[in-house]
């Protein structure tokens, strides 16, 4: 023993409490082995069948020496052979570890039961006086039970006896009992009451006092039915009350259906005055003399000096003048919509959710009473709508959308209410149906209103315009572009403020219409209002529209002004082309994307694509453009033609000047280059020597002009004369005089003087000159050469068309001496 | 297969051009020349169709230089010219009845290039005295009739002649003068061949007036009828009250003259002042226009014309290989479209005019003195025929 202990001292060092973990791992190996698992039941699978696994119960010392030997080299077995020797130890000391604390339990257990030997001793002892004394007990106990038997009896029947007296009691008592409820009006009290008695009084009523008393009974409860139902419809009570009656009713047996009407109808009349108190607000309510009398007092904007009728007839003082949509909307969600709400509860509560006993659960009363809900919520819903409706169509001005927006929104929430109360429900459906109808409207307005504004914007523009043409008179329109800037706005400045009112205006209309989708508005989620809303209705119904709506208004200045003498001042025209080109350019695409960005477009149907819109604004430029042309060309053609038509050229004297009608051509042909100078940039003229006027005279050599005219004096020849210029013809490109422009300004410089050239050159053709006629227009002509060459693209295209004015003019001469050239250069170089 | 003939003759500078009413047979066209200083001609021009060949004879005008020329609907020799007379260095366009000497055709057919050897001289046979009135602008003979009535436009008066004594003396029947402000003057007139030649059809400035000539009076004036000058009119030769207009807006407009509001239709294709329109004699839905563009357009204005709308084409008569490629398309009724744009011209073209003779042949005349006479394409004349 002293063996052990000192094993177990030696191998002490580390205390086995120290590492409790270790200490169960190893108690759990142990019990493993004894094949303990841990309920101490012997576990009935091996765990491992492995003879080679050092732990496992089948495990074979040869086989795992064999195999470790086969597998393992030298220094393997070395090291194996060192971890088993410390294992081997390690499991030593542990089992030594547990002999002893063994023993020690084993010590202590044995005096443990020494002590318990002696303890059992004394309690034997106490034990015997106890059963001794309970024999006692028994024989007492036996003895008074013997006694007391006869009285026992008596009490169970007199104590029987008295609840029945009681039940009695209440029988008779019950009539005055339920007449004294009935003037309490405690309803409740009595209906129970008598629910209690009926079923005895049923038994029991081929006894004629019963029978008595079940007729009292029956009569008193009917004077309550009675006063229920006239509670009931009186409908001046609260809704509780109203469903306490509607409760105490139906125990009553009262027919469900009845009472569903009844209730239903009662409701009815509240609702009744909460719409006609709202379709009185709307402007042309044709209520006001069937209800409007009552109406007219809740509503404070009434005027009273007028009285209700008439108040309708007079705009000013209609009742809507005060009431704005949200108050309005508010004022049918508070008053309409939630009481609405509350009869749904509690109606819902009495007929729907109550718990179903007896044989109200077998008459079915939910379906019928839900299928009568449905349709009192649906025709209310449907009045209440149709006047929500005439309120939003009466909301025309487009100032502020945030009002609208809100209001819809209040309203479409608050419907959201009976959605959750009646899921069946169609009425919240039909309110997003109608906010869409709303939001639809709103955007048909914001496009007129939008295209209202453009109109109205055009016209501030026409009156800028015509401002320093009054001013300045007929001097020069815009010529001296610094003298007239100071006063009135430039072309340039109107049409950038112009196209920034448009854009903001425009901004303005989208940012009032992106609130229809804003993330805290509930219908924003709706599919139409994430889908449909915003890519056909804002993106193709609003933006594309007013973008095609500006090409198509541009497009009629052409059309119209066409015909009628041109009532568009040219620069408005101008204007508006360089406005449509803008919007080619940069405009329409960066509307779009904004559009798009604003609105998170997700395109499922097909959408105007920016270059279709882009291709239209384009043209409609080139429209303007050209139609600018032509007037301005036209304006010019007009001075020249009358200019020709209206002088005797055959009797005019000898020409010393140039006609005052070319300075004029010169002055407005070198205004209107200054005028589309400002909008449109100079453009691609063909390469000319920097001194064109100078080298024209070449062109106009006298000596050239003797070769072309030489031949006229000759009889003999008369096909000559035109051969110079068909020889010229057919070098040249055919000259198209109202043919389309380039957006520069000397496309457009060049289409107006090509139009009044060819104007000049046709009235020549119509007239027959004198000798100093021809030489007038010879100057006029070359007065015109040595000014217009700058303007145009190709001066080569004036020289032709001077050319032909002058070749005509030679031949409808009937004294064909032409001008000598020095002659010619001086009268012009004089002015 | 040859879609279009063209025939170039070269003339002096022209503005008067007219097919010889009264020739059925020979296709037959009149131009006056203009000129202030040589000697001025009407040039006959025969074309020969078979041989496709082009005949010109020349005869003297020593009158003036000629604005306006028309021929007699009854008498081919006849013909009035409108033309400039120059006097005391004031021009005063005046108007004559003529006859063509009857020896000219066998007289100058065979040297057509040696005319200025000794043209003989057109006949006078009468004034249309004007003095009084004023230039006059056109003459018009009453269409279809006997040649013993024609209206001239002097100024704003429109003179109603009756020819009398083999149209050797004229007289004035009737007349009407247009009042109003500014100094008015008649650009263009055409005399209805409807309602038994009782209407006319005037153009002043930019609008259009129709005269009743029993009572010499105003019947509808569309005023504005063009932004600018109406410079021609031409009726419908079978609708009665369908007219044509063409001015320097560039646009030929189509009239119903009971609806003067609006146009029928309108065109605008040229590129300048459209100066003459002309309905073909027998198919009214092609018309012929020309302009100082240079370019002569021939269009096919089936929706308003008399032809019922929708006409097929019967696909087994055409068995060119062009046809019947186009087969599908003649399946659909014709539209109105642009049938050809003639660009032979290099100067202004004045005047067209369809043959007397041959419906499907027409002449154009530009300033330089070009005569091109082209044909409908050979597509759409089988097409409208069949």
């Amino acid at each position: 023993r002293r063996n052990e202990i000192n094993v177990t001292t030696k191998y002490s060092t580390t205390p086995p409490d120290s590492d409790p973990s270790q200490r169960r791992r190893v108690h759990s190996m142990l019990k493993h082995y004894y094949g303990l698992n841990e309920e101490g039941k012997v576990t009935e699978q091996a765990e491992s069948l492995d003879p080679c696994d050092i732990n496992g119960p089948h495990f074979d010392p040869e086989v795992y020496l064999n195999k470790l030997r086969m597998e393992c080299s030298l220094g393997e077995l070395m090291d194996h052979e060192s971890c088993m020797v410390k294992q081997i130890r390690s499991l030593d000391s542990d089992m030594q570890t547990l002999v002893y604390e063994n023993y020690n339990k084993f010590i202590s257990a044995t005096d443990t039961i020494r002590k318990m030997k002696n303890d059992f001793k004394k309690m034997e002892d106490e034990m015997d006086c106890l059963s001794a004394n309970m024999a006692a007990i028994t024989e007492f106990s036996a003895h008074i039970s013997g006694t007391l038997q006869d009285q026992h009896a008596q009490i169970t029947k007199l104590s029987g006896v008295h609840t029945l007296l009681r039940k009695l009691q209440f029988l008779f008592e019950l009539p005055a009992r339920l007449n004294k409820c009935l003037e309490l009006q405690a309803y409740a009290q009595a209906v129970s009451a008598h629910r209690r008695a009926r079923c005895v009084l049923q038994q029991y009523s081929h006894m004629p006092s019963f029978r008595g008393i079940q007729d009292d009974c029956h009569v008193i409860m009917e004077q309550l039915a009675q006063q229920l139902r006239q509670k009931f419809r009186d409908g001046g009570s609260s809704a509780k009350d109203l469903s306490e009656c509607v409760e105490l009713l139906l125990q009553l047996d009262e027919p469900a259906e009845e009472l569903c009407d009844k209730f239903l109808s009662h409701a009815q009349s509240r609702f009744e005055a909460d719409l006609q108190g709202l379709e009185a607000e709307l402007k042309d309510s044709p209520v006001t003399d069937t209800g409007g009398g009552l109406v007219q007092k809740t509503n404070p904007g009434s005027n009273p000096v007028s009285p209700s009728s008439s108040s309708t007839t007079n705009p000013f003082l209609s009742p809507t003048a005060g009431t704005d949509i949200l108050e309005f909307i508010d004022r049918g969600c508070n008053e309409f919509v939630s009481s609405l709400c509350l009869v749904i509860a509690s109606y819902q509560e009495l007929f729907i959710n109550r718990p179903q006993e007896g044989e109200l659960a077998s008459k079915n009363i939910p379906e019928m009473a839900n299928g009568k809900l449905h349709v009192f919520v649906d025709t209310l819903a449907a009045r209440y709508f149709s006047l929500v409706e005439r309120r939003i169509q009466e909301e025309k001005g487009v100032s502020d959308n945030s009002l609208l927006v809100r209001a819809l929104d209040r309203f479409h929430r608050r419907l959201q209410a009976i959605s959750k109360l009646l899921p069946g429900s169609a009425v919240p459906s039909q309110g997003t149906e109608i906010v869409v109808r709303a939001a639809r409207e709103r955007i048909k307005q914001y496009l007129s209103a939008l295209q209202t504004f453009y109109h109205d914007s055009l016209t501030d523009v026409r009156q800028a315009l015509a401002a320093p043409r009054q001013s300045a008179g007929g001097a020069s329109v815009s010529g001296g572009g610094a003298t007239s800037k100071d006063a009135t706005p430039s072309l340039p400045e109107l049409l950038t403020s112009l196209s920034n009112f448009i854009l903001n205006q425009l901004k303005s209309v989208l940012a009032s219409v992106h609130l229809f989708t804003a993330k805290d508005i509930t219908f924003s989620n709706k599919p139409y209002f994430k889908g449909e809303f915003c890519s056909q209705g804002v993106r193709e119904g609003l933006v594309v529209s007013f973008i095609k709506f500006i090409c198509q208004s541009s497009r009629q200045y052409c059309e119209s002004a066409g015909d009628r003498g041109g009532s568009t001042p040219p620069a408005l025209l101008l204007l508006l082309s360089r406005l449509c080109l803008d919007y080619e350019t940069s405009t329409i695409s960066y509307i779009l994307t904004l559009t798009d960005e604003q609105f998170l477009v997700q395109h499922h149907t097909p959408v105007t694509p920016v270059t279709a819109l882009c291709a239209e604004a384009r043209e409609a430029a080139q429209k303007l453009l050209n139609h600018y042309v032509k007037v301005q060309g036209l304006i010019i053609s007009q001075m020249l033609r009358k200019s020709v038509e209206t002088r005797d050229w055959v009797n005019t004297i000898e020409p010393r000047n140039v006609r005052a009608v070319m300075k004029r051509v010169v002055e407005d042909t070198t205004s209107i280059d200054v005028q589309v100078g400002l909008l449109y940039e100079e453009g691609v003229r063909k390469a000319h020597s920097s001194d064109s006027s100078k080298r024209t005279f070449s062109v106009y050599s006298s000596s050239r002009q003797q070769i072309r005219y030489a031949p006229s004096y000759t009889p003999s020849a008369p096909m000559d004369t035109n051969l110079l210029s068909n020889i010229h013809k057919l070098f040249s490109e055919r000259i198209d005089i109202f043919s389309p422009v380039e957006f520069n300004k000397v496309s457009v410089l060049t289409g107006i003087i090509k139009i009044s050239l060819k104007t000049f050159l046709e009235c020549v053709r119509l007239r027959t000159f004198g000798r100093y006629g021809l030489q007038q227009i010879q100057v006029d002509c070359h007065y015109l050469q040595m000014y217009l060459w700058r303007f145009v693209s190709d001066e080569n295209l004036v020289h032709f068309l001077l050319d032909e004015i002058v070749g005509s003019a030679a031949h409808r001469c009937l004294d064909p001496s032409p001008m000598e050239q020095s002659v010619i250069e001086v009268i012009c170089e004089r002015g | 297969f040859v879609n279009k003939l063209q025939y170039l003759a070269r003339i002096d500078r022209a503005r008067a051009l007219t097919a010889q009413t009264a020739e059925t047979d020979a296709i037959r066209f009149l131009v006056g020349t203009q000129s202030l200083k040589f000697d001025n001609q009407i040039h006959i021009i025969d074309f020969d169709d078979e041989n496709n060949v082009i005949n010109k004879s020349v005869l003297l005008h020593d009158a003036g230089e000629i604005w306006h020329i028309s021929g007699s609907p009854a008498d081919k020799a006849v013909l009035t010219t409108c033309y400039s007379k120059t006097s005391e260095s004031r021009v005063l366009t005046c108007a004559a009845v003529w006859r063509m000497p009857p020896e000219w055709e066998s007289g100058n057919h065979e040297s057509p290039d040696d005319s200025s050897n000794n043209p003989q001289t057109l006949e006078l046979l009468c004034h249309l005295d004007n003095t009084a009135h004023g230039s006059v602008a056109c003459v018009l003979w009453e269409p279809m009739g006997d040649g013993k009535r024609v209206i001239s436009l002097a100024e704003n008066h429109v003179l109603l002649w009756d020819l009398q004594e083999s149209s050797t003396k004229a007289t004035i029947s009737s007349s009407a003068t247009l009042e109003g402000k500014g100094q008015l003057k008649f650009t263009a007139g055409k005399w209805s061949p409807h309602h038994n030649n009782t209407q006319l059809a005037t153009a002043n400035d930019t609008a259009i007036r129709g005269w009743d000539l029993r009572s010499m009076s105003q019947i509808y004036c569309i005023e504005n009828a063009h932004g600018q000058l109406v410079r021609d009119l031409d009726f419908n030769p079978n609708k009665q009250y369908y007219l044509a207009s063409c001015g320097d807006d560039c646009k030929v407009k189509f009239w119903d003259v009971r609806h003067i509001n609006e146009p029928v239709k309108c065109l605008e294709e040229h590129s300048h002042w459209v100066w003459s329109v002309r309905y073909n004699h027998s198919h009214d839905q092609l018309l012929l226009t020309g302009s100082s563009d240079s370019r002569v357009i021939l269009s096919n204005m089936v929706s308003i014309s008399s032809e019922p709308f929708g006409h097929l084409v019967d696909d087994d008569e055409l068995s060119d290989n062009e046809e019947s490629q186009q087969e599908d398309k003649g399946k659909e009724p014709l539209q109105d479209s642009i049938i050809a744009t003639y660009e032979e011209h290099e100067d202004s073209v004045y005047a067209v005019e369809w043959s007397a003779a041959d419906p499907w042949l027409f002449a154009s005349l530009s300033y330089d003195g070009r005569l091109v006479i082209n044909r409908v394409p050979r597509a759409l004349k089988y097409r409208i025929l069949l």
